[in-house]
C-alpha cells in the first residue's frame, strides 16, 4: 500500500495506521489541543491535467498542501485555478497524474478502488454546489444512503433502527426533522444542501469536503449553510475543507489556501 | 440495500420500465399458450394413434399373410411374459366399400381390418372409438336395437333395418303387381315359374348353375332369430319369381361347411342382418357447412343398413369376391385418415371371404401380429427383442413399434413445436433488445445519481448490481404475469375460443378440420419453469451491457454531467 519511509514525523501512530483501511474505526475522539498541527490531508507534489482531444490542459502543477485536523480550511482561486480538481482528488473520486496524497500519513492516491469506496463512505463526507441528492429518495433515506452503501442488507437491517434515529437526529440538527419524508424536489436550495450535510455526516467522517457548498445559494442561506459548518467545526472538532472562489467566505475560516495557475500560493 | 431501494424506487418512477415489463409478459404469456397447445395436440395425436396401434406389431409383406402365428404367439408370450398384456392377430387387406345412397351407389377405397373380436380389444383402445355403448364395453358385430350415438340419425340399428325391410317389401309388392298387370295372363298362370335366373357374368356362375337349390316357399313369419351368423343370398332364384329386382341384389357368398343347411333360405332383411362391418365414421359422414357458417354432420348410411365390400382373393391372380355385411357401428378415433379409410369385419369371415385357410390343414392366415404390453414396459428394447427372435434374414416378418410406423408424422410434430419455439423465442430477445434500450436510457438519465452514489462511497459493483438486480425484477414481474396470463389463458382457451367465436362470427377452431370438439392442452410444470427462466435470463442479459456502462462511469464526470 504506502512506504513506511515516507512517512512524515507528525504521524505518531505509523504502524497502526497502515493496518487495512476497513479495520479502523471509524471515527476517532476529537484530537486534543496537543496534536492540533497534525496533517490529517496531505497532499504532495501533485499533478493533475485534463485531455480534451489532442489538447492537454493541465490543472494542477505540482501543487503540495498539508490541510491540518480540526480546522476549517478554505481552498480559494480563480475559476479553472483547479480548486474542484484538488478537491475530487483529495476525496479519492479522482486520481493524480503525479504526486501523492496522504490520509493519516498513509498513501491514497494509489489504493485500489475497493479501499478508495470505503474511504468515500466512511472517512470523508461530500457536499456539493448543486447539493447531489437522490430525486427519488426523501430527506431521511439521502441522509441515509451511505449507511445503506456501507452496510450489507442483512446488516443494515440489524441496524436500521439504530441508523434511522442517527439520521433523524442529524437531519434535527441542520434543523430539517419536519421534512424528513420529502423527496428533494419538495426543499428549498439551503435545505437541499442542509440534508447533503446530515448525509455527509451520517457515518461520522473524519473530514469533510464542501465544493462551493454556498455557491448556488442565496446570502442568507448560504450564511446558514456556513454557521452550520462554522458550528461542526467548532463543537465537534470537524476538519473541513472548503473550496470557495468568494473571499468574504474565505474570510470566515480558519486558513486559506490560495491557488493559483495549480499551484499553492499561500496567504 | 440502497440496491433494493434505488430498485424499487426505479421501477415504481419509471414508467417506460412498464413496456419492457409488458413486453416480457406477452412473449411469455404467448410461448406458455403455444406451447401447451401443441403439447396438447401432440399428446392427443400420439393417444390416439397409439390407441389405434398397438405398442408393437409384426407384419407380413403380402396380402397373403402367414399361417403358423398361433406359433409366434407362442413366442412372443415367452419372451415377453409378463410384459405382454395382450396379442392378438388381424388380417389387412385392401378392399372396395359399396353402398347405396338414394339410389346412388356410393363406392369408397378402404382399408379392411379382420378382428379378433375377443381379443382385439386387448392390443388397442379400439372399443373406446366404438359409438355404441355396449359395444365400447365388449366388441361385437351384433347388431344393436339402438342407443347409439346422437348425432347418429333417429332411426338405427333394428329398428332401421325394420323400417327398411317394411319399404322395401311394399316397394317390392308394388312392383310385382305392376308385373303382373303387365303380364299377360297365362305367364301369370304359371307361377310359380321354373326358370331359374337369367345367367349373370361373374366368377360364380359355375357354383350356381351346379347349386340351383330347390324351390323353397318362405313362410310369412319366420321365426328366424335375428341376430344370427350371415345367411346367404343363394335362394334368389326363387326370389326372381316374386321378386324382379332381386337380380339386382349379387348373390351372396357360396355357401360354408356349416351353413350349407340353410342354403335356400330366404334372407329377411327386417329380421335378419349379415356379417357386421364397424365403418371408419369418415367413411359415412359428411360435414356440410350450413348458412351461419357452422357445420352439420350428415350420414349416408348408418348402423343398420347393408353394405357391399369386394375384396380380392387370396390367389394368384387375385379375383376379387363381394360380400354383403351389415353396418353395425361406427369407428370414430378422431384421426381422419384412419376414420375415412377403417373398416373391421370379423376376422374369420374375411379368411374365409378371401380363402386365406389352408384346405389341407385347416389353418389360417393372418398377416399381422400386434401385441400390447404392460404400461411402462420399454417398447423399443422389446422390439429390439422380438428382432432378434425373427431375424428377417429367416421370417418374413417386418417388426415396428407404433411410434416406427407413425414415425414421420410424430416428427413433423415435433419439428412443427420446435420451429415455434424458436420463432416465439426470438420474440422475447426481441423484447430482450427492448429492455436493452430502455436500460440504456435509464442509465444515461441516471448518469448523475451513479456519479452521487460512487461519491458516496458505492462500488462499481454495486451500482452494477443495481442495474441488474433491475433487469431480474422486471423479468420476474414481466415473466409471472406473463406465467399467470397464460396459465389462465389455456385453462379457458375453449371459452376464449367461443368468445372470439361470438364476436367474429367466425368458428376458431373448426372441427372440420381438427377433429377435435375441444382445443386440447398440457400444461408442463418444467415447460413453464423454462420458458419462465429464460424469459428472466434474457432480461438480465440484455441489462449486463448499461449495467456495465454505468458501473464503468467515472465519478467526477458522472458528476459534472448534465
Amino acid at each position: 500500500m504506502s512506504s513506511a519511509t515516507l512517512v512524515t514525523d507528525a504521524e505518531v501512530t505509523v504502524e497502526q495506521s497502515r493496518a487495512p483501511l476497513r479495520r479502523r474505526t471509524p471515527y476517532r475522539e476529537p484530537p486534543s489541543d496537543t496534536v492540533v498541527a497534525e496533517a490529517v490531508l496531505e497532499a504532495r507534489n501533485l499533478y493533475k491535467s485534463f485531455r480534451k482531444g489532442r489538447s492537454i490542459t493541465p490543472v494542477l502543477r505540482g501543487m503540495s498542501v498539508s490541510l491540518e485536523r480540526g480546522k476549517l480550511t478554505a481552498i480559494v482561486g480563480q475559476s479553472g485555478s483547479g480548486k474542484s480538481t484538488l478537491l475530487h482528488l483529495l476525496g479519492t473520486l479522482d486520481v493524480p497524474d503525479a504526486g501523492e496524497i496522504r490520509f493519516d500519513g498513509d498513501r491514497i492516491d494509489n489504493l485500489r478502488p475497493r479501499g478508495r469506496d470505503v474511504l468515500r463512505n466512511r472517512y470523508f463526507g461530500m457536499i456539493f454546489q448543486f447539493y447531489h441528492l437522490l430525486p427519488e429518495l426523501t430527506a431521511l433515506e439521502n441522509t441515509l444512503a451511505p449507511a445503506m452503501i456501507g452496510h450489507s442488507v442483512f446488516g443494515y437491517w440489524m441496524n436500521r433502527r439504530k441508523l434511522r434515529r442517527r439520521a433523524e437526529e442529524l437531519l434535527e440538527l441542520v434543523g430539517l426533522s419536519h421534512r424528513l419524508s420529502h423527496t428533494p424536489r419538495r426543499l428549498s436550495g439551503g435545505e437541499m444542501q442542509r440534508t447533503a450535510i446530515a448525509r455527509a455526516l451520517m457515518l461520522k467522517p473524519q473530514v469533510l469536503l464542501a465544493d462551493e457548498p454556498t455557491g448556488n445559494l442565496d446570502k442568507a442561506a448560504g450564511d446558514e449553510i456556513l454557521r452550520l459548518l462554522r458550528t461542526l467545526n467548532e463543537q465537534d472538532g470537524l476538519t473541513i475543507v472548503m473550496v470557495t472562489h468568494d473571499p468574504k467566505i474565505a474570510a470566515q475560516t480558519d486558513r486559506v489556501v490560495r491557488l493559483v495557475d495549480g499551484k499553492v500560493e499561500e496567504t | 440495500m440502497y440496491k433494493l431501494l434505488l430498485c424499487l424506487k426505479y421501477l415504481r418512477t419509471r414508467f417506460i420500465a412498464l413496456a419492457s415489463i409488458i413486453s416480457v409478459t406477452l412473449g411469455v404469456a404467448t410461448l406458455i399458450v403455444v406451447n401447451s397447445v401443441m403439447a396438447g395436440f401432440t399428446n392427443e395425436m400420439q393417444k390416439r394413434i397409439h390407441g389405434i396401434l398397438s405398442d408393437v406389431v409384426i407384419e407380413g409383406y403380402g396380402l397373403s399373410g402367414f399361417q403358423n402365428a398361433d406359433d409366434v404367439v407362442a413366442r412372443i408370450h415367452e419372451i415377453g411374459g409378463d410384459r405382454v398384456a395382450g396379442v392378438t392377430t388381424t388380417a389387412h387387406v385392401p378392399a372396395m366399400l359399396n353402398f347405396q345412397f338414394r339410389g346412388q351407389w356410393v363406392t369408397r377405397q378402404v382399408n379392411l381390418i379382420g378382428i379378433d373380436e375377443a381379443t382385439y380389444a386387448d392390443v388397442s383402445d379400439f372399443g373406446e372409438f366404438l359409438l355404441h355403448e355396449e359395444n365400447r364395453r365388449r366388441i361385437s358385430f351384433a347388431l344393436r336395437e339402438g342407443g347409439y350415438d346422437d348425432r347418429l340419425p333417429k332411426e338405427t340399428g333394428w329398428e332401421r333395418r325394420r323400417r327398411y325391410a317394411l319399404l322395401q317389401a311394399a316397394y317390392e309388392e308394388e312392383m310385382r303387381r305392376i308385373e303382373e298387370a303387365r303380364t299377360p295372363r297365362q305367364f301369370s298362370a304359371t307361377y310359380p315359374h321354373p326358370n331359374p335366373l337369367p345367367e349373370r357374368e361373374g366368377t360364380r356362375r359355375l357354383t350356381e348353375e351346379v347349386h340351383v337349390p330347390p324351390p323353397v316357399f318362405d313362410e310369412p313369419n319366420s321365426q328366424e332369430p335375428p341376430a344370427g351368423a350371415a345367411r346367404d343370398l343363394a335362394a334368389t332364384s326363387q326370389a326372381a319369381v316374386t321378386d324382379p329386382f332381386a337380380t339386382a341384389r349379387p348373390a351372396g357368398p357360396p355357401p360354408l361347411a356349416g351353413e350349407s343347411g340353410q342354403t335356400g333360405h330366404r334372407f329377411h332383411p327386417g329380421e335378419e342382418q349379415f356379417t357386421g362391418i364397424i365403418l371408419g365414421i369418415g367413411l359415412a359422414l359428411v360435414r356440410r357447412p350450413t348458412e351461419e357458417g357452422k357445420s352439420e354432420d350428415f350420414f349416408l348410411c348408418a348402423p343398420g343398413d347393408d353394405v357391399k365390400i369386394t375384396v380380392p382373393t387370396d390367389g394368384a391372380p387375385p379375383q376379387p369376391v363381394s360380400e354383403n355385411f351389415t353396418v353395425v357401428d361406427f369407428y370414430e378415433s378422431k384421426m381422419s385418415e384412419y376414420d375415412s379409410t377403417f373398416a373391421f369385419v370379423p376376422l374369420a369371415r374375411l379368411q374365409e371371404m378371401r380363402g386365406m385357410i389352408d384346405p389341407l390343414t385347416g389353418e389360417r392366415a393372418v398377416t399381422s401380429i400386434q401385441i400390447r404390453l404392460e404400461p411402462g414396459a420399454d417398447v423399443a428394447g422389446f422390439r429390439d427383442e422380438l428382432q432378434a427372435a425373427f431375424p428377417s434374414a429367416q421370417y418374413p416378418y417386418r417388426i415396428q413399434t407404433w411410434k416406427d410406423m407413425q414415425g414421420p408424422l410424430l416428427a413433423a410434430v415435433q419439428l412443427e413445436t420446435t420451429v415455434l419455439n424458436i420463432l416465439l423465442f426470438l420474440i422475447i430477445a426481441v423484447a430482450g433488445f427492448g429492455i436493452l434500450a430502455t436500460f440504456y436510457m435509464i442509465v444515461v438519465e441516471k448518469t448523475k445519481d451513479i456519479g452521487i452514489l460512487k461519491s458516496l462511497g458505492a462500488p462499481s459493483e454495486g451500482v452494477m448490481s443495481i442495474f441488474l438486480t433491475y433487469g431480474l425484477a422486471l423479468g420476474a414481474l414481466g415473466s409471472g404475469v406473463g406465467l399467470v396470463a397464460g396459465v389462465l389463458f389455456v385453462r379457458h382457451i375453449n371459452e376464449v375460443a367461443y368468445g372470439l367465436e361470438m364476436i367474429t362470427g367466425h368458428e376458431v377452431f373448426d372441427p372440420n378440420i381438427y377433429y377435435f370438439r375441444e382445443i386440447p392442452t398440457i400444461l408442463d410444470p418444467l415447460t413453464l419453469a423454462w420458458i419462465v427462466a429464460g424469459a428472466m435470463a434474457i432480461a438480465v442479459l440484455a441489462s449486463v451491457l448499461p449495467a456495465l456502462r454505468a458501473a464503468r462511469l467515472h465519478p467526477v464526470e458522472a458528476l459534472r454531467y448534465e
